[in-house]
């Protein structure tokens, strides 16, 4: 509740807040939103501007824009939300496995985040989008693949952190069981740890999976998805630049959302950065492992 | 210092030797026959058994895991990365000259975005809390958040096609970096001038610097010593960067035509031609590993701490 | 005759607007010894900080801070910086994290002595090596060129002490020079500065909440609480006759450390 209340605080917060929560409603049931069938061709509303019927225009096949950026909510964001959720999952439950129990599973863990982080992941993505074969899908297997190495590596040092507190080792010695310590006491501590950081890859996320549509190894026409639009756009960007604008800012606007939710999600869990000139963060002995993550911004 | 380079080299061999292996594992885990995607690759019209058969004894794909890896990384040693399923050339030849493109980009990018993000992280630091740093960072926030394709085009629309001012693909000129450089700094230098600043603000509360004050430096001296300290771990930072900005300027290749390796990857994996992403990720991984290395030995070469215990 | 004079000094945070020190007024007699004593937490350092005008950003100051009857408060940053070390000169708390970590701290040492007097080298290895063995460091030379980490911090403190002497500043502000030390150390230090005295004739401020430090430097003694001068008088009316309750919990309390530190040696 705290956390809420501070949040709130937070007017640029609040309106991210509301940004993404109507973006998802409006993925989520994008057949009632959309006021046209985005794959449906009409060839004599080609590059027409916008109009009453077609807010936002139509494209190069005379399909709506505007329904094409409400049906690409679900690849471009919501197919993006679940992959990063499961790699989150895999990333949490190795990680507590590790920082709690710690002995070989930890040292057998590590090791191989280690080898997984010692790989470019943009560019092993890559490389499992090509063994794989492309589509939308292998993108997903290929980052969850990739990403949960490094939640994990995070998530175990937070759960250390607790883990060593007194409280634990007295519920420990007091002999309650393990799960029940782990969910009772250690999941709700170190879930603002999770948050955080699951919050602020998201936009990275977003970011490359459109790269990688954009490149042509994603989502497949005629299905709409932004960086599909984009890639499409590219072909008539001499004669026809307005179609850029759509997407692009569609892009632009729900990865600002989400950093900024993500940056005041992290002062409103942790109040002293907000005395302390937002942003301050004093470079932890984690930044190499950080600035892995924040590795591409396309 | 001599030892300690030895010594974090040395370490850096078992790593690569499992990259090694989980490079070359990779395409036996693909879902694909090799045999079949050569042939595909190829465009062989009619696909038979025994066709699928000869093309695995003409690869050595008959034999054993364990030995087909041994001489593989024997023959990657001496640079020879098999040849291409699509154009039968060796593989070296299509992938030297691309890397060498994209080493090319690289190396200008990666310089412009450490000038930048050390000039633009200092201003911020010094003037943390007011009108240039908020302005900077608030900047920041927009030009991290755009893809950098869609500011590749934007630009691309702007200054070649309404302005006729700069070329749009190709690397025949000075001129064509201009683009493609200016792109990558731009998403990259929003990332890395914070950690210029954080580390600088960090420093600015350590005591040396009071004292420094107390005794009468100026101001210039006092600054100079908070950034000796400050560019330590952004040293480390940087070259973390590089092999980063290495793999990632495959979209940018894309958009402005650029021979790298970028767009020579999205090819192959567009036509299955594995040996050649084969290549293209032992290389930037074997990148990846040295730049991590050479980080580390730059970082215990400026800090004295570190030097004098080794 | 006063060398500094502190009238209705106000400190406060910009920020949220809380002050730390309401309104403090208290003087330095020219070759005398102040010692300002407190819990942590009781302003003691931001006043000292004060007199240099060196406190960070948030933090504001107002009043009068009269020096030989100039108001530091209304000098240029550029008058004043001439003034700190040369005329006011600091001894810090800590001496590992005083002196800049990448450098050996001869370059610290080179830098103030060539800002203020314009020496080259061989001169600042001269003077400072002379007061460097006074104050009962061997190897001068040596030392200069080592980093802070591979020198002690009783070593560092000393160091620091070395550089007042050079410098022959008005006023020496030591803050909690002994307090990350050792018990040898302190008392090398302490010791240290009760020669710098005798031979200098500076006037010393001297923060500690080492209650025994303090009655062997000081000739007179602020207490400070919660940003307050509570009590203020010369050294003996305080250790013994003090009204005030706060000092008189202080001093027993330090009388019953010591007591009790005795009570021990002595069983042994």
């Amino acid at each position: 509740m705290r956390i809420f209340m501070n949040l709130c605080k937070d007017k640029l917060a609040i309106a991210s807040l509301v940004f993404i929560a109507v973006l998802i409603t409006a993925g989520l049931f994008a057949p009632v939103f959309a006021p046209h069938n985005p794959e449906e061709v009409n060839m004599s509303l080609r590059y027409a501007g916008p109009s009453w019927e077609y807010i936002l225009g139509n494209d190069h096949l005379g399909r709506c824009i505007l329904s094409r950026i409400i049906y690409g909510i679900r690849p471009s964001v919501l197919w993006v939300f679940a992959a990063l959720f499961i790699s989150v999952l895999i990333g949490s439950i190795l990680g507590f496995l590790a920082g709690y129990f710690r002995g070989k599973n930890d040292a057998f863990i590590m090791k191989l985040c280690d080898v997984l982080l010692s790989f470019p992941g943009y560019v092993m993505a890559l490389a499992l989008v090509g063994l794989l074969g492309v589509g939308l899908e292998n993108i997903l297997i290929a980052f969850i693949l990739i990403k949960w190495a490094w939640f994990a590596r995070v998530i175990r040092t937070s759960v250390m952190q607790y883990a060593e507190l007194d409280y634990i080792k007295f519920a420990k010695a007091s002999g309650i069981s393990h799960g029940k310590i782990i969910w009772k006491h250690i999941v709700p501590v170190t879930f603002s740890d999770i948050a955080v950081i699951s919050s602020s890859s998201m936009g990275t996320m977003i970011l490359q999976i459109s790269g990688f549509s954009f490149l042509g190894l994603g989502v497949q026409a005629p299905q709409a998805e932004w960086g599909m639009m984009l890639n499409e756009a590219r072909e008539v960007m001499f004669t026809r630049p307005e179609l850029m604008l759509a997407p692009g800012l569609a892009i632009v606007l729900v990865v600002m959302a989400l950093n900024f939710l993500s940056d005041s999600l992290q002062v409103a869990l942790d109040p002293r950065l907000l005395n302390s000139n937002k942003g301050n963060q004093v470079m932890a002995p984690v930044s190499k492992i950080k600035i892995q993550e924040k590795e591409v911004p396309n | 210092m001599g030892s300690y380079i030895i010594k974090r080299l040395i370490s850096a061999i078992p790593l690569l030797f499992i990259i090694s292996l989980i490079t070359f594992g990779l395409i036996n885990l693909s879902p694909m026959d090799p045999a079949k995607v050569v042939l595909e690759a190829q465009g062989v019209p009619k696909i038979t058994e025994e066709l699928i058969a000869q093309t695995k004894a003409d690869l050595g794909m008959d034999k054993p895991f364990i030995i087909r890896y041994f001489d593989w990384v024997v023959a990657c040693l001496h640079l020879d990365f098999g040849t291409s399923y699509v154009t039968g050339k060796p593989v070296w030849s299509l992938i030297g000259p691309a890397f060498l493109n994209t080493l090319k980009l690289t190396t200008v990018s990666s310089a412009a975005i450490i000038v930048l993000s050390i000039l633009l992280g200092v201003a911020c630091a010094l003037t943390a809390g007011r009108l240039i740093d908020k302005s900077v960072r608030g900047l920041s926030f927009f030009l991290t958040a755009m893809p950098s394709y869609w500011l590749a085009s934007l630009l691309i629309w702007y200054f070649s096609v309404h302005l006729d001012l700069l070329p749009t693909s190709g690397m025949a000129s000075v001129e064509h970096y201009i683009l493609p450089v200016t792109v990558i700094t731009v998403s990259y230098v929003g990332i890395y001038f914070r950690f210029v600043r954080s580390s600088m603000l960090s420093n600015l509360n350590e005591d040396y610097v009071l004292y420094g004050r107390a005794c009468g430096l100026s101001e210039w001296k006092v600054t100079m010593h908070i950034l000796r300290n400050s560019l330590q771990v952004a040293v480390s930072i940087f070259c973390m960067a590089i092999p980063i900005i290495l793999g990632s300027t495959v979209v940018i290749e894309n958009v402005f035509a650029w021979p790298g390796l970028g767009s020579l990857s999205v090819r192959s994996i567009l036509n299955r031609d594995f040996p050649i992403i084969q290549a293209y990720v032992l290389i930037l991984a074997a990148a990846f590993v040295l730049f991590n290395t050479i980080s580390d030995i730059i970082n215990a070469a400026m800090n004295p701490k570190l030097r004098n215990g080794l | 005759m006063n060398i500094l004079e502190v009238k209705n000094l106000k400190i406060w945070d910009s920020q949220t607007g809380k002050g730390i020190i309401t309104n403090s007024s208290f003087q330095l007699k020219q070759g005398s010894c102040l010692g300002i004593v407190g819990e942590s937490g009781s302003g003691k350092s931001v006043t000292c900080r004060s007199i240099m005008r060196l406190n960070k950003p948030p933090l504001r100051q107002s009043g009068n801070i009269l020096f030989k009857g100039e108001d530091l408060n209304t000098l240029s940053e550029k008058d004043m910086r001439r003034r700190r070390g040369k005329n006011l000169c600091m001894i810090m708390q800590s001496g590992m994290s005083a002196f800049d970590p990448s450098n050996v701290i001869g370059v610290h040492l080179h830098e103030t002595l060539s800002e203020h007097f314009g020496w080259n080298k061989a001169q600042v290895a001269e003077k400072m090596g002379h007061a460097m063995r006074s104050v009962m460091l061997e190897n001068p030379l040596e030392m200069m060129n080592k980093y802070p980490h591979q020198l002690s911090g009783g070593m560092l403190q000393r160091t620091m002490i070395a550089l007042s002497i050079v410098l022959e500043p008005d006023i020496i502000i030591a803050d909690e020079p002994t307090t990350a030390l050792d018990a040898i150390s302190q008392f090398e230090v302490v010791d240290q500065f009760v020669k710098l005295r005798k031979q200098m004739g500076s006037s010393i401020i001297f923060v500690s909440h080492d209650l025994g430090a303090v009655k062997k430097m000081a000739d007179e003694v602020l207490v400070m609480k919660d940003g307050e001068i509570v009590d203020r008088g010369d050294i003996q009316s305080i250790f013994s006759e003090s009204q005030h309750e706060f000092t008189k919990y202080i001093v027993s309390a330090r009388m019953a450390l010591s007591g009790n530190f005795n009570n021990l040696m002595r069983s042994v």
